[in-house]
């Protein structure tokens, strides 16, 4: 199991690598926005899910997932949005642009080790 | 005034500490902020803009923004650096992304979050758009949440 986590906050990346070490998942790559995460994403293939924020620089979550749907050599990666954006019409959005399922920040490692089905 | 949209950002606030850092945070008694009255040491802000323009800004005593976010992260981390603005500045953004569920009606936008460090710093709202100051108390110490937003209500 190979997961990307992409997030501007490097205390929220390290927040999310201590617990998905906790769910037994050690193999865990970090970008700090959705044109690293895509750049990464693209070269350490194959990867089972990428964690997006959404508010970040250069790149938001919401762009990277679009251009994650939009590339057909990545069409079998789960993409889990993470981020605090937490209203219904934000998740619906997100999920009709190919989004796999959603946590909103804050969040409990039960909810985490749910979401990423793991 | 209607001031009630400094409800969600106070239960977002005692969510976040909840579930983030293990810790039970208590409002007190919100007042109105007289410009130019000092804060804390370390302020995260979050600009608001949409249905309504504003900001939203928690303000820790140094010492308490030392214990949240290593409390978060469940390191210790004893010196004011980039792992504590960068941790100040996420727990404002989830607080104030937080709160935008319950505040749907102002179609409100979060900007990324800036954090000033600085003994007894001030920040300062817009002439005309009330700030209201809520203080809260916890196991680890006292801290401030501000929230301004001009409303058309």
């Amino acid at each position: 199991m190979k997961i990307l986590v992409v997030d501007d906050s490097n205390t929220m990346r390290r927040i999310i690598k201590t617990l998905l070490a906790g769910l037994n998942v050690n193999d865990v790559l970090e970008a700090e926005n959705g044109e690293v995460g895509l750049a990464t994403l693209r070269n350490n293939m194959p990867i089972d899910i990428v964690m997006l924020d959404w508010n970040m620089p250069v790149m938001d979550g919401f762009t990277c997932l679009k251009a994650i749907r939009a590339d057909a050599t990545l069409k079998n990666v789960m993409v889990v949005m993470c981020t605090s954006e937490s209203e219904k019409g934000k998740v619906v959005e997100a999920l009709k642009e190919g989004a796999n399922n959603y946590i909103v920040k804050p969040f409990t490692p039960e909810i985490v080790k749910e979401k990423l089905k793991l | 005034m209607d001031v009630a949209y400094v409800n969600p950002f106070i239960s977002s606030t005692i969510e976040t500490f909840k579930t983030m850092m293990k810790i039970d945070v208590q409002p007190g008694k919100p007042s109105l902020k007289v410009n130019g009255e000092p804060t804390h040491d370390v302020s995260g802000i979050i600009g608001l803009s949409g249905g309504a323009q504003g900001a939203i800004s928690l303000s820790f005593p140094k010492i308490v923004a030392l214990k949240s976010v290593s409390a978060m992260i469940g390191m210790e981390i004893k010196i004011i650096g980039p792992e504590i603005t960068d941790g100040i500045g996420e727990i404002v953004n989830i607080i104030a992304g937080h709160a935008k569920q319950n505040l749907t009606g102002y179609n409100l936008t979060i900007s990324l979050p800036n954090v000033v460090v600085g003994k007894n710093h001030s920040v300062i709202t817009p002439t005309g758009t009330p700030c209201i100051v809520v203080p809260f108390t916890s196991m680890i110490g006292i801290f401030a949440m501000e929230v301004s937003l001009k409303t058309e209500k």
